[in-house]
């Protein structure tokens, strides 16, 4: 037990310390742009403002709520407490919107799209990794190549096919958002066979494109464990192959949860792109929208929940490593 | 290391990889030479035409014509002339006046106007058609008719004073002009894309674009992490301590986030195709970085490093000569996944509006984020995305193989 104590404590230090990282970085690097930043952001806010009062006012409004008039130790202490309370501020391109309402009504969907499509496709991947690995010859020849093309084919690229196959070819789903047009959210079935009908495409977008990247890892991992020297040696005890078999895939699963642990990111940056494709109200679109409006307080809210939500997804991670791991514990004491 | 590069080539995938890659880069040095040119110059007026040959209507009126006569002229005028819908009310029409319907083919455009013409009859009177219906056959008929009959089509010019027409030539339904007698033909294999440019000369210079932003990308986040990955593996310490805790911090804050911070506080008009790279290049160095030195440090110890150790040997050299070589191949391994990764980032960047400033060059990403914003995947206009897509999927597929390949020769446990 002591050593699932020291390392969930290295693992929340760790957890504690990137969070710091990611919000002095959230709130550092705007703040390198050469010359005034508030002007630049106020310019490219304003771009299509011609009436020079409301350019005032709006350099005012970022002047207020950034504090730049402060030193910089005070602006930061100023950003934290209004981070901690959810306050981002009012978004420009919704405004009065808070930015702290649109984002909430955006993760729900992201987080209901992703971290179901990254699972599925990690375990889908996994199983037909191991199947290669294990059958090899046929299965493994055609399986091979065929991951590695899927593994190439980036996420939105993935979804641009889906969506022209399956939506406008065969029109057999809807093309856009995460619900009809014509529909209030309610608790209706029909509301919510609309919201499973709208999730299919993004959902096997993301899926197809896990696939292939776990399917070549785990391949290759099963392959060095089928060939280590415990498997000869349980050969030569006359175990069966069926157990030596399960042991193979256990010991091949673990690096494959720390490769998720850190291709985690990776894979949420790939969805979000995936999601501006299908146009789901999730946070990719919101940046998207943020970036198109140059509405700087939603880009700088929505990246801070972003990394938030892979840091915790990457603590989870490490927890459930650890108890599947019993060598974790060992390794802990060198 | 002779022997080592005749190993690499026995891997067939590396070899597939490496003719997938060495294709694309010879496509993209020779295509430009057979057709030169500005590939950001605007040709057409509009959007998205489709790929094909254009012929000047104008030069084909004046060229000089011959007299040909096709047997099928007319159905293939017709068949070009005749909407689905058209056909589909045909299909109906006939099958209303009893023509059983296993003779009725609509898609056999000889056949289904034979039967029309046997059987079309403005008096007869189909249960439940109303008066418009009617007189939609009725146009449909004389739209047939017109083409089966043999029309003249007049070229007149203007009189600059009168502004009366005056005949110049008639053309007949079987006067033809020799493809070469007409002055200007432009074959736009990929057709044109939003902005009416000559989307395959685009897909071309674009590659070139987003591979040299892979390679400087890879280039930087390559000799990044391998210096900080040999400082901290053979040099250990704080220095160690220090890389590291940085390593671990950029290991979880996703780079895309990072990415997308950056781009957007470096602004619009600073971005160009080089910066991007470049800072692709600063937020991806961190893997590399890991790998080296758990090599490093399973190396520092070996009796080689030890003895050049004791013989005096300075650290420059000892890295260059005892360490360097034993992860070369790692390295490259990594260079080539970070050219992958970082032609990718790019794409995904540009997918956001984060890409490199739009009015210079020609990138996969930028392609497609034109496309995009443009729905070329929702009018049908595959041509303005799907070869990007291709060419992404091509330079990835092809660095991934090699690297798979790579990694087979160099881990033997992993061969077939």
């Amino acid at each position: 037990m002591k050593g699932y104590r020291k390392y969930f404590g290295k693992k929340l230090f760790w957890f504690i310390v990137t969070f710091i990282a990611a919000v002095l970085l959230n709130f550092i690097l705007p703040r390198l742009m050469p010359g005034d930043p508030v002007a630049v952001i106020t310019a490219r806010t304003a771009r299509n403002v011609s009436d020079v009062s409301a350019v005032k006012q709006i350099y005012a409004s970022y002047a207020e709520q950034f504090g730049t008039n402060k030193s910089m130790w005070e602006q930061f202490v100023i950003y934290v407490s209004n981070a901690a309370h959810g306050n981002f501020g009012l978004s420009f391109s919704q405004y009065p919107r808070p930015v702290k309402d649109i984002v909430l009504s955006a993760l729900p969907w992201t987080i209901g799209l992703q971290f179901p499509a990254i699972i599925v496709g990690w375990l889908l991947g996994n199983l037909l990794g191991a199947l290669a690995a294990y059958i090899r010859k046929g299965f493994d020849k055609v399986l091979m190549p065929l991951s590695l093309f899927f593994s190439s084919i980036p996420a939105f690229a993935m979804a641009v096919i889906l969506l022209v196959i399956f939506a406008i070819n065969l029109k057999v789903a809807p093309i856009s958002g995460g619900y009809s047009y014509d529909m209030i959210p309610n608790f209706s079935w029909n509301f919510v066979r609309s919201i499973i009908t709208h999730y299919q495409l993004p959902f096997w977008s993301i899926v197809l494109t896990a696939i292939g990247g776990q399917a070549l890892g785990m391949r290759s991992m099963s392959i060095y464990e089928l060939n280590a020297d415990y498997v000869k040696y349980a050969r030569f005890l006359g175990i069966r192959d069926k157990k030596i078999v399960r042991y193979v895939f256990r010991n091949a699963m673990l690096p494959q949860v720390t490769g998720l642990a850190l291709s985690i990111g990776t894979m949420v940056g790939g969805a979000l792109v995936a999601e501006i494709i299908f146009s789901y109200p999730g946070l990719g679109t919101t940046i998207l929208q943020g970036i198109k409006m140059a509405d700087y307080p939603l880009i700088s809210a929505t990246t801070l929940i972003i990394t938030v939500m892979v840091l915790i997804a990457t603590f989870v991670l490490d927890l459930i490593y650890a108890f599947i791991d019993p060598r974790v514990k060992a390794s802990q004491f060198e | 290391m002779k022997n080592t590069v005749k190993q690499i080539f026995h891997s067939p995938k590396f070899v597939v990889g490496f003719c997938i890659f060495a294709l694309i880069l010879l496509i993209m040095f020779i295509y430009p030479l057979i057709n030169p040119g500005d590939p950001l110059e605007m040709l057409g007026l509009g959007s998205f035409f489709k790929p094909g040959t254009y012929v000047s209507l104008y030069d084909s009126a004046g060229a000089q014509s011959k007299t040909l006569k096709l047997p099928d002229a007319d159905v293939r005028r017709i068949d070009q002339a005749l909407s689905d819908e058209d056909r589909v009310a045909m299909g109906l029409w006939l099958s209303g006046a009893g023509v059983p319907d296993d003779q009725i083919d609509l898609q056999d455009t000889g056949s289904l106007l034979q039967l029309w013409h046997s059987n079309y009859d403005p008096a007869t009177r189909i249960a439940g058609m109303t008066k418009a219906q009617r007189n939609y056959y009725v146009r449909l008929n004389t739209k047939l008719e017109a083409v089966k009959l043999g029309d003249t089509l007049y070229v007149a010019a203007k009189d600059a004073a009168s502004a009366a027409l005056s005949e110049q030539r008639a053309l007949g339904k079987n006067d033809y002009v020799n493809l070469s007698d007409v002055a200007n033909v432009k074959t736009l294999p990929l057709g044109t894309d939003n902005f009416g440019r000559d989307t395959l000369k685009e897909v071309v210079a674009a590659t070139g674009t987003s591979i040299m932003i892979g390679l400087i990308a890879g280039i930087i986040a390559t000799l990044l992490g391998l210096t900080l990955g040999l400082l901290s593996g053979y040099v250990g310490g704080w220095v160690d301590d220090v890389i590291m805790f940085f390593t671990n911090i950029f290991t979880v804050i996703p780079s895309f986030v990072l990415l997308i911070l950056i781009t957007y506080s470096v602004g619009q008009d600073q971005r160009g195709a080089v910066t991007v790279a470049v800072i692709i290049g600063l937020t991806s160095w961190v893997w590399t970085t890991r790998s080296v030195r758990s090599q490093v440090i399973s190396l520092r110890g070996r009796d080689h490093v030890n003895l050049s150790k004791l013989s005096g040997h300075r650290l420059p050299r000892i890295i260059l000569r005892d360490i360097l070589p034993y992860i070369a191949s790692y390295v490259v391994m990594a260079f080539i996944l970070q050219v992958s990764a970082a032609i990718l980032a790019e794409a995904q960047l540009s997918l956001l509006g984060l890409g490199p400033k739009t009015t210079e060059v020609p990138t996969l990403g930028l392609m497609m984020n034109w496309a995009m914003l443009y729905s070329a995947h929702l009018n049908g206009s595959w041509w303005a995305y799907f070869p990007v897509i291709m060419v992404i999927a091509m330079v990835y597929f092809s660095l991934n193989l090699m690297n798979t390949g790579l990694d087979q020769v160099f881990n033997p446990q992993l061969r077939d």
